[in-house]
Parts: C-alpha cells; structure tokens; sequence
C-alpha cells in the first residue's frame, strides 16, 4: 500500500549530485522518481529507485547519510480538480502536508502522486474508505 | 595490579622514593648535562639546595625551545654507546625534539606502560593491536614493548589501510586497540559500515597521544562496545606511560616513581593547589638517557592525590582540558576546541567528526563548526535538520558563551587523520603570517 523512498543528505555544492546517480548508475540502479528542494547549504535528495533495497546498501557502503520513508502514492485522475479533491479529503481530516511530488509514466492518462503526510495510517483508511486508488511499488 | 607495592604506597612512602629520587636526578643532570648546569650556575643553584620536594620550584623551567636547542644530542647525560634507542616528535614546525633511551629507560618505559594497560584490564591473555605508527614517533614502540611486558600477545599493525585493520582485528580475535581517539573512532565508524561490529571481539581500546573527552569516550564505548580508557605522555619526557586511566576511568594515575608532576601558573609563579587547574610540570625521576627536569607541558589539567575506588593511591592527573597554545582567543573569550567536541560528541543526531573554522569578517572574530550528520532518521525531512542546528548552536552558545556557526556536511566529508588530527583551522593566523611576509 505504501511506497518506499530514499532520503539522501546533500551538502550543495558542485558534483555532489553526480557522485550519488553515478553511484547508483555503474550499481546498474534506475531512478524511477526523483526530486530536489533548493536550498542554501544542504538539501535532501528524494528518490525512489527501482531496486530500493539494493540502492540503500549500495548508497550505505559508499558512506551516504540515506535513510527511509514511507510515502503514500495515490493515482489522479488526469482531469482539473482531482487533485484538490484528494487534498480535501486530508484536510477535512486534519491531516497535514510534509510535501508532496507528482511523477508520470508512458501512456499514463492519469497522475501519480506521492504524499509524506503527518499520519499515514489515517490517510491510508481514509483513501481506502473513498475509493481512491493507491500506488504499490510494483505500479513504479 | 603490576607493581602493587608502588602503585599502593601510602602518600608518605610515595613522597619519601620521590624525594630521594629528585635528589639524585637533579645531581646527575647538574653534573652530566652543559645545559641544566648553566641554568642552575646562572641563579646560583646547586644540586644540594634540593632538600624537600617543594624545593624543586626553585628549578628553572625546561622548555621546548631548549629542547630544540640542544638538537639532537646535546641534552643525553651519557655516551653514545650507552645509547640504545632514539625517538623523535613528528613536530610540525621547526627541528624535532629527541629523546635518547637507555637499556635501564627502555626496561622502566615498558614497566610504565605494562602498569597503565593492566590497570585499564587488559592481562596477559589478551590480543592487543597496535595501530599506532611504528617509527621516530613514541607511540607504536612505546606500546608495542609495554605489551610484551605485560605478556599480552602485540600485533603490530601500525597505522593506515584501516580495512586490513578491522580484518585482521576480525580474523585474530583481537581484545585490545592501541590508537589515537580519533582514529580508533574512525575505526569504530568503519566497521559500522562494512557491517562486522558482530564480528570483532574487542573489549579494550586504550586512546592517547592526542586529548579527547568524556563524549568521545562515551561514543567509543557506544559503536565499538569497548572500555576506552586513555593515557598520557610526550616524546620529551619519554614518550607515553607518564600516566593511564584505569576501569574507574576518574582520572589517570601518574606512575610517580618515573614522574614529579606540579600544576603551576607559570605567569604568576605559584603552584596551583589540588584540584585547580593550571600547567602541568613534569620532571623525569629515574631516567639515565635524557633527565628532564620541570619540563613545560604546556598542557592543562589538574591533580588529585585522593585514593582511588580501585584500591591506587597515585597521584590522579584530570584530562588535558586543552594546551595553552591550543587556547583560541574569539572576540576576547576564551575557547577550546575541547569544549566544541564535548557538544558535538554529545548530540546523537550528528556524527562524530567535526572541524572547527575561525575567522575575521569585517574585523570581527567568527567561529564556524561543521558537523558530519550521523544516520538517523531524523535527517529526512529539513524541519529535523533545522531543529538540529538550531539545537547545536542553542548548546554552543550556553557551553562557550559565544554564536557559532553550523553547518551540517555529508559523512565521511571531514579529512581523518590516522594519527594526530587538526580540527581547527584559524585563518586569522594566515592572516597574520601574510602581513608579516609583506
């Protein structure tokens, strides 16, 4: 029902990004999604891999600070408001926002969305409760 | 206990050896070193005004510069053929200081330190590993005898390549690691990594040749699940084996039957009292090679001559604070790099490598740490990672009254030395130097 990301700790300055995709790529590891915040001295790179568990060890070996995240993946239709109708479903609820990204795959005729909110397991019930569909990891 | 008859003598009979011992050693340096013969000549000092113990502050001050001066050989109270050793200080600046050993130096070296390891546990069963630099530098052959005397079985691995070490520390069942703090933490580190803490057996790691603290001790025994104890000593007055901890880990017992230890305030001439901080003096009791007489640490701790819970009642030397030279002067308050490590080290969130940056920036001192982030889970989102730096500097602030910089830098980002580390780097001294080239 949730989705596995990878949280790598950056320092912002030059080759840091191409030391981690290198690291991964000569792994033979593909990203399947992939998003940076800018930020002045340091960021978090997010990602979620094709092999997670592969490129976490990987990543640990090389000495990165990686860590794990449960996200929700939730499929949109892709039409205007269907997203906003997601989002007010989580606010009705109370449940807030850390951050969110979107992502497309070919011949998708729909969004995928991926969400760190403050209570998964609520929002997982509550998705489930109205009928609005979610990723696995086997989707990505 | 090694030597339980020295180790616990009454104060009395401790104070009686030393004198009788300070007596000889200051005659023998008189009649047997140019130097300490001018230096008393000149105050019109002779050896038999050395009556009691306290009468060894009328001794002039051996500092390094004299040291250096007498490079290399000048300072040895005997031929060359009696001779057996030489050591020297990696010394960054300037010529090196010398030390020159006997076959007696060699035999009472190894005694010191044979009492320090046994004092911090380690026994004649034990697998010991010695990742020190075997060289000029006193450390790894300092050890490596001490050992032998023990009875314990040395591995003499010596510094660098640090996966071999963890494999062979691994494959041979080693108990005991000899190492610089920072080096035994980078140790530690590794093998977290490689994923083999499981698979060592180590349950010592004896630290020394630079300070650490509490915290760093506290980190050690945490990743590598071993008793770090530390000891102390400098290539001028030998080498280490001046003093260890041991398991009570409340100070480090001064083997006093080699060592006269004073704690002075050098500007103000006057002994500090029992448990004030000041400069630590040491004079050499029994050394044939090289005696030293009041030699100028310049490294600041206290003492306490209260028996300790382990049943010793030597004299217990505090934990260098610092070094007067070490002591960095921002916008007047005084700071050592002891007490940024002390923060950092106590902070779980962050890793346990750090580097400390001074600075002038429109003629005003600032001071910026940056700290390698551990790999907890706190570091997924920017809010953790803002609470933590905001959390470091609110802890910065109340330890040494001043606002710090942080910054957080990836792990594994920070050079580690594998022997002695520079953690600070003050570009306000750059600054100066260039001046005085133009």
């Amino acid at each position: 029902m949730l989705v596995k990301q990878l949280s790598v700790f950056m320092e912002n300055k030059p080759g840091r990004l191409f030391k981690l995709t290198d690291t991964l790529g000569k792994a033979g590891i593909d990203f399947v999604t992939l998003s940076i915040a800018d930020t002045k001295e340091y960021g978090i790179v997010r990602f979620i891999a094709r092999d997670n568990a592969k490129a976490y060890d990987v990543l640990k070996k090389a000495g990165f600070a990686v860590e794990q995240t449960l996200l929700l993946g939730v499929e949109v239709p892709d039409r205007p408001n269907a997203l906003a109708e997601v989002i007010e479903l989580l606010e009705k609820e109370g449940i807030n926002i850390d951050y969110l990204y979107s992502f497309a795959l070919f011949k998708a005729d729909s969004a995928k969305i991926l969400l760190k909110v403050s209570d998964t397991d609520k929002a997982v019930s509550l998705f489930a409760e109205k009928g609005i569909k979610m990723l696995n990891e086997k989707i990505l | 206990m090694f030597d339980k008859k020295i180790e616990t003598a009454s104060r009395a009979e401790i104070a009686d050896l030393q004198l009788r011992k300070l007596r000889h050693i200051v005659k023998y340096a008189y009649d047997n070193v140019k130097m300490y013969r001018d230096k008393f000549d000149a105050i019109g000092l002779k050896p038999e005004h050395i009556v009691t113990l306290k009468d060894i502050e009328k001794i002039p001050f051996t500092t390094k510069n004299d040291l250096r001066d007498n490079y290399p050989f000048n300072l040895f109270a005997v031929p060359m053929k009696e001779i057996i050793r030489l050591h020297a200080s990696s010394g960054t600046t300037g010529k090196p200081i010398v030390g020159g050993y006997t076959r007696y130096d060699l035999e009472n070296w190894a005694t010191c330190i044979a009492r320090i390891l046994s004092m911090a546990g380690a026994t004649d069963e034990d697998i010991i590993q010695v990742s020190f630099g075997y060289g000029l530098f006193t450390g790894g052959f300092g050890l490596h005898y001490g050992i032998e005397k023990l009875g314990a079985a040395v591995v003499p691995m010596s510094s660098g390549n640090t996966e071999r070490q963890l494999m062979i520390m691994r494959d041979f069942g080693v108990t005991g690691l000899v190492a610089t703090p920072s080096y035994a933490m980078y140790l530690a580190e590794t093998a977290k990594k490689l994923g083999i803490l499981d698979d060592l057996k180590l349950k010592y790691a004896f630290v020394g040749a630079e300070a650490s603290t509490a915290e760093m001790h506290k980190a050690l025994a945490d990743i590598f699940h071993v008793l770090p104890t530390e000891n102390y000593g400098l290539t001028e007055v030998g080498g280490p084996g001046v003093s260890g901890e041991c398991k009570e880990k409340c100070g480090m017992h001064v083997n006093e039957d080699f060592f006269y230890p004073e704690i002075f305030d050098v500007e103000k001439n006057e002994a500090k009292q029992e448990g004030e901080y000041g400069e630590m003096i040491l004079t050499t009791l029994d050394k044939q090679g090289m005696p030293i007489l009041r030699y100028r640490t310049k490294d600041i701790t206290s003492l306490t001559y209260e028996p300790c819970k382990c049943g010793r009642t030597t004299a217990r030397m505090a934990r260098v604070v610092g070094r007067t030279d070490d002591m960095m002067i921002i916008r007047g308050v005084n700071v050592f790099p002891s007490q940024i490590e002390s923060v950092v080290m106590d902070m779980p969130e962050l890793g346990n490598n750090y580097e400390i940056i001074v600075d002038r920036k429109n003629y005003m001192d600032v001071i910026e740490v940056h700290v390698e982030v551990g790999d907890s889970s706190l570091l997924t989102n920017y809010s953790d990672l803002e609470n933590v730096v905001a959390k470091l500097k609110a802890k910065m602030k109340a330890v040494i009254q001043l606002d710090v910089k942080v910054k957080l830098v990836e792990p594994f980002s920070i050079k580690r030395g594998e022997g002695k580390v520079k953690r600070v780097t003050d570009l306000r001294k750059v600054y100066e130097a260039q001046k005085e080239t133009i």
